[in-house]
């Protein structure tokens, strides 16, 4: 599996992560790399075999929805990049 | 002097009085202080909060209210969530994170009474065999500092065998706690996947991660796991069992165990001279009455290639979180909200954490799923089944930790599958949620071999019983890097 200089810019994207134009090859190669050790997989026939998403094999566990949590709204905003009034602030979104 | 001591030896000084907890975390603080630039195996140091706890436990002990543990003087590895304490999980991205919360596993080991050093240096978000990711520069092996750690556990394993802390607390996601334990010669166990609360760990990969104890010896991981071990309602994994006392079964004899030795661990690819070792420390079990018996785990060759789809997939989604709004690194004048997210992230994270970042988005999008994720979903299974089987015959499993003794710095950096491979031994426990230790077996070209020991699911306490015997017929662990006795 190859993958070029747009795959990474597109993968890139919809990772939300800023790539630097000049390791965008440096990224293919390696990810190219990690991808045909992947590619390993596909020597082995698991048609019938029920996928495992846990390695206890138990069921998520549920508990009654009550209010665990104190508000703790200054204590987290002191640690926060950007807050006013009690609210965290980004970029304007909606001109 | 007490650095060269266990941390049972410490816990039995402490209560017969003959030292304090304040001597006792002063004496480590300024070995911390001495040695630690040669080794960077910490990233914070919290010596006002470690002095403070140390009065208090022996306050606690005075009151006649001591643990084993109340006083002894640990480090905790910076992906543990602490109190007004900086968590940075060896990441730019939380170099300015002070966390508002303890971890469980933190917060247990306050009520035991432990007093925190400070935290150890790794491998950003834990991603990486040999300490070389972290944000805070490479930790040096204490055997050898042209070599790695291991990682990511590095700065708490090299903190271990540098005798800078008695004991650490560690997370193994692929290999994390074994792995470095073996390259610096010291004793790890990963514990059962729920056995301890992942509740303030920061997350890696949440089907994977398991923390646990990094100290000199056996008996002292039992006792650490004493107090880390249980179910916590805080993590929607954690299991409801009751914990053993893990020191009760230490002494038991290893007459008739049943000692399975998996073909697929000892071939190409295994150092010629840590296969000596290990084979030597089979012969030290053979002769205290364990049987040694042949056996398969056929996909074994599938782990790695599993592991690194699954754990990417894991990875990419929980990093999502660190944006930049709320906490965390916020890149300078973003000029709207998506370039805020990219650049925080971009400039946020490093090489080897974007790379993951990215191979887990790729195998979980639109098209790509069933081929990757749920591919390696099955094919964790059958890794799975071939473990069940094996412990239908055998008491515990057997192996080297990992292929080779330490790399050099460097040496692997610019080739991840290459490093990827260096946890060829220890990513398929993970993949089974299976408990595995690394103890030191020996030394190759002077540097430290570790031996895994697997266990069956929760049997954690024959793992450490088998670790104990061994440990009271070799004097491995109790070897010190010469610059650090």
């Amino acid at each position: 599996m190859s993958l070029g200089p747009d795959d990474v810019k597109a993968i890139a994207h919809l990772a939300r992560l800023n790539i630097n134009e000049a390791d965008i090859d440096n990224y293919a190669g390696s990810l190219s790399s990690i991808l045909d050790l992947v590619a390993q997989m596909n020597t082995v026939n698991s048609d019938d075999v029920k996928p495992m998403a846990h390695p206890m094999d138990v069921s998520q566990r549920l508990r009654p929805d009550e209010v665990l949590e104190e508000n703790q709204r200054e204590r987290f905003q002191a640690i926060a990049p950007q807050t006013e009034n009690g609210l965290y602030l980004v970029p304007k979104v909606i001109e | 002097m007490y650095h060269d001591k266990t941390l049972a030896e410490l816990s039995a000084m402490l209560e017969a009085g003959e030292v304090t907890s304040v001597e006792l975390t002063q004496a480590f603080l300024d070995r911390i202080k001495q040695y630690d630039p040669q080794i960077n195996s910490f990233v914070t140091v919290s010596d006002e909060l470690a002095l403070k706890q140390a009065a208090d436990a022996d306050a606690q002990r005075k009151a006649g209210k001591a643990t084993p543990l109340t006083g002894i003087p640990i480090a905790h590895k910076d992906i543990f969530c602490t109190l007004d304490v900086k968590t940075s999980c060896g990441s730019k991205m939380l170099d300015n994170f002070i966390s508002p919360y303890d971890a469980t596993v933190v917060e247990k080991m306050k009520q035991a009474g432990v007093v925190m050093l400070g935290k150890t240096n790794m491998d950003e978000f834990a991603m990486g065999s040999s300490n070389e990711t972290s944000f805070y520069g490479p930790v040096k092996n204490p055997w050898n500092t042209d070599a790695v750690p291991g990682g990511s556990s590095g700065g708490s394993a090299a903190s271990v065998a540098a005798r800078l802390a008695p004991a650490s607390t560690g997370t193994d996601t692929g290999g994390s706690i074994r792995q470095p334990a073996s390259l610096c010669g010291i004793s790890g166990l990963k514990p059962t996947y729920g056995r301890i609360s992942r509740y303030g760990m920061i997350a890696f990969a949440s089907s994977l991660d398991q923390a646990g104890p990094m100290a000199q010896t056996a008996e002292d991981c039992a006792l650490l796991l004493n107090a880390m071990a249980g179910f916590d309602p805080k993590d929607s994994t954690s299991i409801e069992k009751a914990v053993p006392d893990y020191t009760a079964s230490l002494n038991q004899d290893l007459n008739g165990l049943k000692i399975g030795l998996p073909k697929e661990y000892f071939g190409e690819g295994l150092d010629a001279g840590v296969a000596e070792i290990i084979n030597t420390a089979i012969e030290q079990y053979r002769s205290m009455g364990a049987e040694i018996i042949d056996i398969s785990l056929p996909n074994s060759n599938l782990a790695v290639p599993v592991y690194y789809v699954v754990a990417p997939a894991e990875c990419s989604s929980n990093l999502s979180r660190f944006d930049g709004v709320r906490f965390g690194y916020r890149c300078e004048d973003p000029k709207d909200l998506e370039d805020l997210y990219k650049r925080s992230r971009g400039e946020g994270f490093g090489e080897e954490v974007k790379r993951r970042i990215m191979v887990g988005t790729y195998a979980l999008s639109a098209g790509y799923y069933d081929a990757y994720y749920i591919k390696a979903q099955k094919l964790r299974r059958m890794i799975s089944d071939d473990f069940t089987q094996a412990f239908k015959q055998v008491d515990v499993i057997m192996g080297p930790t990992a292929p080779s003794t330490a790399f050099n710095i460097g040496e692997k950096a610019d080739d991840p599958v290459s490093m990827y491979l260096s946890d060829i031994y220890t990513i398929a426990t993970n993949l089974a949620g299976l408990p595995g230790m690394s103890i030191p077996a020996g030394f190759s070209n002077n540097m430290p071999v570790g031996l895994q020991i697997i266990g069956n699911a929760f049997d954690e306490s024959r793992i450490l019983n088998v670790a104990h015997q061994y440990q009271q017929k070799t004097d491995w662990h109790k070897q010190i890097p010469a610059a650090f006795k």
